[in-house]
């Protein structure tokens, strides 16, 4: 790996770590308000924090 | 990308197709569909106990109901029944009462009228007893007087005057 | 950013308790770090040991045409194990037993031919086992197609075998009476859980049904082959693409082949929207549609290949720090992680399974009015 290649794969975690720990924030905050609908809330979260990892790893393996 | 180009390995994919494709066929034909039948079978079961269950409820609270409708009606006919019955008993006593009456009024009557004949009978056996007895003495005095001529006249008249005013 | 500054300025007396902890530990590690440096002055051979290393996971993760339990001595190519049967494809079938490789050391003579295992791939090559190499430093070597029994092919055997064995059990058991017993007891409500919490929601009540065997298979070969990948003898399958490949293309091959007119309509000529958009639009939703299962591939194989490279290092880690306050905490370190991976081979299973049947339900969703 070279320099350029490491910065980037960085960058891709950074912005995958961000956007799942939006997703795992404001699951937290919906289940703060809906403790009923906890199970749905963590469903769509999984799936949504599941397809921005695969963004991901996608990024990370063509860089 | 290149590594993992690199990295593939046909004989491994092809294994991993047929071998999966075979497992799948498998437990679908030998697993998942008696496990997911039986399952639902198990589950329409309960859903038709419960359903039966709520039925057999539902007819519990109707037969209590109806059993409980029908003692009422029970006790109002027992009520009625009995009110017949006494209303019956007073009017078989009130008729036996005035059958008794009745009969003992026929009875007395029949004794007053008995006693009537009996004491008709008796006057008329006396009568006769008295006639015959007179006609005797009458015999014995006439022949005890008809010797006496003026005598035997006398007699019959008083005689004959004793008879009009009986 | 700002109270860490701060705290070096304040007197130890205001120092928080977990400040002073981490000042300890920081100088430990320091002292350890510097003693160290002194007793391996050679950095060469603590230079060694992280190539070892890092050579051993590559090999780790590598799939291999011997089952190897574990290595007693590398120098002396001593190895617990057994090897198992090479299938390939060149000018005609030919089968003989990896033993001939001797754990790739040597040439594999078959019919004339030879063959050597170069990077874990069997490569043809002449008597004295040359590699060719291009300017990329690539082999240049014929690579016959390779069928082989290899170490993943035993395990994907073993994981079918077993599922074969535990619900052909549990479907039995239900014959006898309406509750599972035994091993059905433990697994009837994961597979409720499937039904009734993935297929059914995502799918729909209507069409669930001819999706249940794919989800349910699908879940439990990759949940239980994860787990078994945990197990000391470790034998990584997810972490292979082609595996991950396989099953990403069934999800594929499944979604296109009973997709309804629905499907492809939004894909072609999405409804509702402009003439000019509709052109744009078509190639961007038919590039999605191979996307889906990419990102199903890539996801698995990443997650498996990445906890397992993770927990390797931590482990490998120890045998570098080799003192009393490295080893515990990477030992610490390492079993968290199993503890987590545990979590991931179950989660990536469910994300798996959940996103096909995903798919799955845009294939038959029914047409409905926006």
């Amino acid at each position: 790996m070279e320099i350029p290649t490491i910065v980037g794969a960085g960058l891709i975690v950074i912005g995958a770590g961000l956007g799942i720990g939006k997703i795992g924030g404001s699951a937290m905050d919906a289940i703060a308000r809906q403790p009923e609908a906890s199970g749905k809330i963590q469903t769509a979260m999984l799936i949504a924090a599941a397809l921005i990892e695969g963004i991901g790893f996608a990024a990370l393996f063509a860089s | 990308m290149e590594k993992l180009i690199e990295q593939f390995s046909f004989g491994l994919f092809f294994w991993q197709l047929l071998l999966f494709i075979a497992v799948l066929l498998l437990l679908r034909k030998f697993a998942w569909k008696p496990i997911l039948d039986a399952v639902e079978d198990r589950e329409s079961g309960i859903k038709d106990a419960l359903a039966a269950a709520e039925n057999a409820k539902k007819e519990m609270q109707n037969a209590t109901a109806d059993s409980e409708r029908l003692l009422q009606e029970a006790r109002v006919e027992r009520e009625a029944m009995i009110k017949e019955a006494r209303e019956m008993k007073e009017k078989i006593v009130a008729d036996a009462k005035d059958l008794a009456q009745a009969e003992a009024d026929k009875m007395i009557k029949q004794a007053q009228l008995a006693i009537e004949s009996e004491k008709k009978a008796a006057v008329a056996d006396i009568k006769n007893e008295v006639a015959t007895l007179s006609l005797e003495i009458a015999e014995k005095v006439i022949k005890g007087q008809f010797s006496d001529k003026a005598k035997q006249m006398k007699l019959v008249e008083e005689m004959i005057g004793d008879i009009k005013l009986n | 950013m700002h109270g860490f500054f701060e705290t070096d300025i304040l007197s130890d007396m205001q120092k928080p308790f977990y400040v002073k902890v981490l000042l300890v530990v920081t100088l430990l590690l320091g002292i350890n770090a510097f003693a160290q440096e002194k007793d391996h002055s050679s950095s060469e051979e603590k230079g060694s040991l992280k190539t070892e290393i890092k050579e051993f996971i590559g090999h780790h993760l590598l799939d291999s045409h011997d089952f190897t339990l574990f290595t007693i001595d590398e120098e002396k190519n001593e190895h617990v194990g057994f090897p198992l049967p090479v299938i390939i494809w060149d000018d005609g079938l030919k089968v003989f037993s990896s033993s001939k490789f001797h754990h790739g050391e040597s040439v594999a003579e078959v019919d004339g031919n030879y063959y050597a295992l170069y990077h874990g791939k069997i490569v043809k090559t002449d008597a004295e086992g040359t590699i060719n190499y291009d300017e990329d430093h690539h082999a240049t070597n014929v690579k016959p197609l390779d069928f082989s029994i290899t170490k993943n092919v035993v395990f994907i055997f073993l994981v079918s075998a077993l599922m074969l064995f535990l619900f052909g059990r549990m479907a039995k058991s239900y014959k006898t009476s309406a509750l599972p017993k035994g091993i059905g007891r433990l697994l009837e409500p994961i597979v409720l859980y499937i039904r009734d919490d993935i297929a059914i929601p995502n799918i729909g009540k209507k069409h669930y049904k001819k999706y249940m065997s794919y989800l349910l298979t699908v879940f439990f070969f990759i949940w239980i082959i994860n787990l078994l990948g945990l197990t000391p003898l470790g034998v990584n399958v997810t972490n292979n693409i082609a595996v991950t490949f396989a099953l990403a293309i069934l999800t594929y091959l499944i979604t296109t082949f009973t997709a309804n007119k629905n499907y492809w309509k939004h894909i072609f000529w999405m409804p509702d929207v402009p003439v000019f958009m509709k052109i744009v639009l078509a190639p961007i939703e038919l590039l999605g549609t191979f996307i889906k299962p990419f990102s199903l591939m890539i996801r698995l194989y990443a997650n498996i290949t990445a906890g397992h490279v993770v927990l390797m290092s931590i482990l490998g880690m120890m045998f570098i720090f080799k003192n009393w306050i490295g080893s515990p905490l990477s030992f610490g370190l390492a079993f968290a992680l199993s503890l987590l991976e545990l979590l991931v081979a179950a989660l990536q299973a469910y994300i798996f399974t959940m996103l096909s049947a995903l798919y799955f339900g845009s294939a038959v969703e029914e047409h409905h009015d926006h």
